[in-house]
């Protein structure tokens, strides 16, 4: 009697895999993006991107023959509105992996839920927390804070300058950078004379720059995002600071140099190599991902970001794992996340292990100058 | 070190002055119809967004700056006429949400126009620092500082010396009153936040160039100005911008002398203080309730 | 009698996941609801009792969820000790704080309380050894009922639930006792209340104390049901909503904070799909709504259904 009931069983699951109406299903991503909100210029050109590639992917016949289909919810950077929107989207878009979480605090909010629930998720923040220790279904696709702090320790070893001066904002990204810009400092023999902070919000900082000048550092790192190190780098320039200048990764977008104009002139910060493409040697292996990727987000938006990269990257790699997989099964979907080798995306080359759910090395960041109001790599 | 405190001050009173601006739009609002308008900080951003999308448009700065001023004021009118007329007898907390709906809204439209990103308007009179003393100042914050010590004068002697002045602040104290005096008070509550849109407005220009403006900026702004007005003591123009150079040198102070993280903290638990010792703030008339 | 639409309200709200078991809207967004109705119920007793406008309620919200996630994240402690604690913090804070903070009036007690809730969210984001700084603390244990762990989402639905329709039962007891119509003449006129013999300060101390223990209430549940706090659950934008939540439901009045707490709670959840008109709707919603119901959702459209009764009743 029991062997009927398996024979039936599997007949009935055979069936439905061959249903075509079954495999014409679409594969659905799920997506909680900070759209709006201080992070939003982190988030809209994730969605963007993520919206441009759908299309293009399923222009070109889907994945495995089966559509693409976006499910998006903005967070406005809130994230108990990130926890609400990743249970909808398990619970009741039934969606199949998940991209998203723009920013680290949106990011650690959901992860008990995606390892509770067991659904892929590619997340697009930058903190290392996110990634150590390692979590079985969390995967992450921008570089660490950690890395961004070793490239400006490199950079400033090279010039022989070990008293800095550290400003940063109230925010998530900011904190986290401060802490490892703390954490790593004495790895590379340097000395923090000062420990600033402003609110992101703020509309002045001369009066902790200030404070900045009276001390002997030789060098300013300021971590942040939005407009906040824009105001920052044109305070230094107003008080008549001349020190050397390092920005985060977090304003490698054309915004930051239009606000800041020419303040910004010499300012150092690392960047994926999305924003200095045409710059690399056509040797690069790199350079034709990084092309297309700019020459077809800007036909359609304007000026690209790394931000947007990231989505692409993620989109990209989670596609490759679900044809490798060869359908949607989430387990097996992860497992191929996991053994993404040789990934050539937009923030670098991936070689995930299941030590490291995000597969990049310190190499993948330049470290770029602004002159003449452009990008340059630092030799 | 005394050139580090001269410093703080400096830019306390450039950021102070920057409060007292959108301090202002608050209490000509509140003087006509004891209602804090939440939308003030909307208003502040129309301005400079519009301004700026003006240039963009090609046309000179003084004449965009007008422009992007009688469109606020535009706004402030519709406002007035579509939202808070309406609404008219409903408690003052009704219309405080009403605003605050009002606030919701524009941002949304700001949003649909322009976009989440920053943008910035060029400095009026170049960017090359002016130095006074061991500080330093951007020759833009020159320009906040004279435009608002002018408006207030202007604000003032507006509710001091003429008619029409003194007809809106009687609609303030007793609505009935004035009405039975012959005051048109319908017209009185459009003049108020038309011209309130106007100094908002005026005020977002201004700042723009320091600052940068997006969709959101009216937040942040409207929160700090709305501080200054009732510090100082709200209706009271005098008292807006003596409660926003307070809150600006407290800001200045407090991250320079104390802790750069906690100076917010900082300045607002001296408001708190100012507050428990001045329950009507600074400059604000004390008023015996009626039975 | 009294109590009639309370268990109505009881029946409905315990009808709703046996029909929907796995539905996203009744377990995950009713849950977010019933914990929004607790602090709106908490509020109105402030705002539209005792009359007292509060911009930082959020604060209170926050250091209930704070010392959970603190205590049982960072020392180990036994969830309900933590949530007693965090009930006694913000209690105390809000009784050292009330008879300097409510002497002042109207647009002076917002900009207080506003100041108040400014310095608490200063200090999650500052304290970072403690608070774990703007990215908040993550991964706080399961609430434990005397041994029984609640985890999941359709039992977190009965625990806030229950606790929701404990403090709405408690907030209309309240009304009615004696401290409630002493409150009710504070908000008609403190003068002639006082006339009357009546302790304002005192009274305003009680009601204000009890408004924050509902908020730190709801507080620990919230951190317990995410597993994770952070600062910006607890901000300004927070009590903004908290007090357009009591004022679009209906003030001076329970099921009115109620209604307005689930009504905005499922605006939010269905305006989201309109992306980057999200913000434009839901402004001009709430204009309208205050517009043509300055009395707010629940007296607005229980008159509107008295009206079509009225319309449709068969004329006898």
């Amino acid at each position: 009697m029991k062997n009927v009931w398996q024979t039936t069983l599997v007949a009935m699951l055979l069936c439905a895999s061959l249903n075509p109406a079954g495999a014409a299903e679409p594969i659905k991503v799920g997506s909680f993006l900070t759209v709006t909100g201080p992070a939003s210029f982190l988030g809209d050109p994730e969605l963007k991107t993520l919206q441009m590639y759908v299309e293009d992917i399923n222009a070109k016949g889907g994945v495995k023959g089966r559509k693409l289909e976006l499910i998006h919810y903005d967070t406005g950077g809130n994230a108990k509105d990130a926890v609400n929107f990743v249970k909808r989207l398990i619970k009741n878009d039934n969606v199949d992996f998940i991209i998203g979480g723009t920013t680290t605090g949106d990011t650690l909010a959901v992860i008990p839920d995606v390892e509770k629930e067991g659904i892929p998720f590619i997340s697009l923040a930058g903190a290392v927390e996110i990634i150590e220790p390692v979590r079985k279904w969390v995967f992450k696709m921008p570089h660490t804070d950690r890395m961004a702090v070793a490239k400006i320790y490199e950079d400033l070893r090279k010039r022989g300058l070990t008293k800095v001066a550290i400003i940063t904002g109230d925010g998530g990204f900011d904190k986290s950078g401060r802490e490892q810009l703390l954490k790593l400092a004495p790895q590379y023999g340097i000395t923090i004379v000062a420990d600033e902070s402003y609110g992101n919000k703020d509309t002045d900082m001369t009066a902790q720059l200030t404070k900045i000048r009276a001390t002997d550092a030789q060098a300013i790192i300021n971590f942040g995002l939005g407009q906040a190190p824009a105001i920052v780098t044109k305070n230094i320039k107003q008080l008549g600071i001349t020190l050397p200048l390092y920005q985060s990764h977090g304003v490698a977008s054309k915004t930051f140099i239009d606000l800041a104009g020419e303040a910004a002139e010499g300012a150092r910060l690392p960047a994926a190599a999305l924003v200095v493409a045409e710059q690399l040697p056509d040797a690069d292996p790199q350079k034709p991902v990084l092309m297309a990727y700019k020459n077809k987000y800007e036909a359609k938006y304007g000026p690209v970001s790394t931000f947007g990269g990231h989505a692409y990257d993620g989109l990209m790699i989670a596609v490759a794992a679900i044809q490798r997989a060869g359908g949607t099964d989430k387990t097996k979907v992860r497992d191929e996340i996991e053994k993404t080798q040789g990934f050539i995306g937009t923030a670098g080359v991936f070689n995930m292990t299941p030590q490291d759910h995000m597969g990049l090395t310190v190499d993948a960041f330049k470290l770029v100058e602004i002159r003449n109001g452009s990008w340059k790599i630092v030799q | 070190m005394l050139e580090q405190i001269f410093q703080f001050l400096v830019t306390g009173v450039t950021v102070g002055s920057l409060y007292a601006l959108v301090g202002l739009g608050f209490a000509l609002i509140y003087n006509a119809s004891d209602v804090v308008n939440f939308a003030q900080g909307e208003f502040v951003m129309l301005g400079a967004m519009t301004a700026i999308a003006l240039l963009g448009a090609g046309l000179p700065l003084p004449l965009a700056a007008l422009a992007a001023t009688l469109a606020a004021i535009l706004v402030g009118l519709l406002l007035e006429r579509f939202a808070i007329e309406p609404a008219q007898g409903a408690s003052v907390v009704t219309t405080i949400i009403i605003t605050i709906g009002a606030a919701i809204f524009l941002r949304g439209v700001a949003l649909l126009l322009w976009g989440k990103d920053f943008h910035a308007l060029p400095p009026f009179s170049g960017d090359a620092p002016i130095r006074l003393g061991g500080a330093t100042v951007l020759p833009q914050s020159l320009w906040v500082l004279g435009v608002t010590v002018l408006l207030v004068g202007l604000v003032r002697a507006f509710f001091n010396r003429t008619l029409l002045g003194k007809a809106l602040l009687a609609c303030s104290f007793n609505r009935a009153a004035a009405q039975l005096v012959g005051i048109n008070v319908r017209v009185m509550l459009r003049l108020a936040y038309g011209l309130s849109a106007g100094l908002g407005a005026i005020a977002g220009i201004l700042i723009a160039p320091i600052t940068f403006s997006s969709y959101e900026a009216g937040v942040m702004l409207g929160l700090k100005g709305f501080s200054a007005a009732i510090v100082g003591g709200i209706g009271n123009p005098m008292g807006a911008v003596a409660g926003g150079v307070l809150l600006g040198l407290l800001e200045a102070l407090g991250a320079g002398l104390i802790s750069s993280g906690y100076k917010d903290a900082i300045a607002f638990l001296f408001v708190l203080l100012v507050l428990f010792f001045e329950p009507t703030g600074l400059f604000g008339h004390k008023v015996a309730e009626r039975v | 009698m009294r109590l009639a639409g309370f268990y109505v309200f009881a029946a409905v709200v315990a009808l709703l996941p046996v029909l929907f078991p796995t539905n996203y809207f009744v377990t995950v967004v009713g849950a977010s609801a019933g914990l929004h109705v607790i602090l709106a119920v908490g509020l109105n007793l402030l705002m539209g009792y005792a009359g007292q406008i509060s911009l930082g309620h959020a604060a209170f919200f926050g250091m209930g969820a704070y010392a959970s996630a603190i205590l049982t994240t960072r020392f180990g402690w036994y969830s309900l000790l933590a949530l007693a604690t965090g009930l006694l913090v913000a209690g105390t804070v809000a009784w050292l704080l009330a008879r300097p903070i409510l002497r002042l009036r109207g647009h002076y007690l917002a900009m207080a309380t506003l100041g108040f809730g400014i310095i608490v969210h200063v200090v999650m984001v500052q304290a970072t050894r403690w608070t774990g700084g703007p990215d908040g603390l993550a991964g706080v244990p399961p609430l434990n009922l005397l041994g029984w762990t609640v985890e999941g989402d359709l039992p977190w639905y009965g625990v806030i639930m229950a606790a929701m329709l404990l403090t709405v039962w408690l907030s209309l007891n309240l009304v009615d006792s004696q401290v409630g119509r002493a409150l009710r003449a504070v908000h008609g006129s403190e003068f002639a209340a006082q006339m009357m013999g009546i302790d304002i300060g005192r009274a305003k101390t009680q009601v204000f104390v009890v408004s924050a223990l509902f908020a730190a209430f709801a507080g620990s549940l919230f951190a317990h049901q995410q597993a994770f706090v952070s600062p910006d659950s607890f901000n300004l934008i927070v009590s903004v909503e908290l007090v357009t939540m009591v004022v679009l439901g209906g003030m001076a009045s329970t099921f009115g904070a109620a209604c307005g707490a689930i009504a905005l709670t499922l605006l939010n959840e269905w305006l989201v799909v309109f992306e980057d008109y999200e913000m434009l709707i839901h402004g001009a919603l709430l204009m309208a709504v205050m517009i043509f119901m300055p009395q707010g959702l629940f007296v607005g459209l229980s008159q509107g259904a008295r009206r079509l009764w009225a319309m449709v009743r068969p004329k006898s």
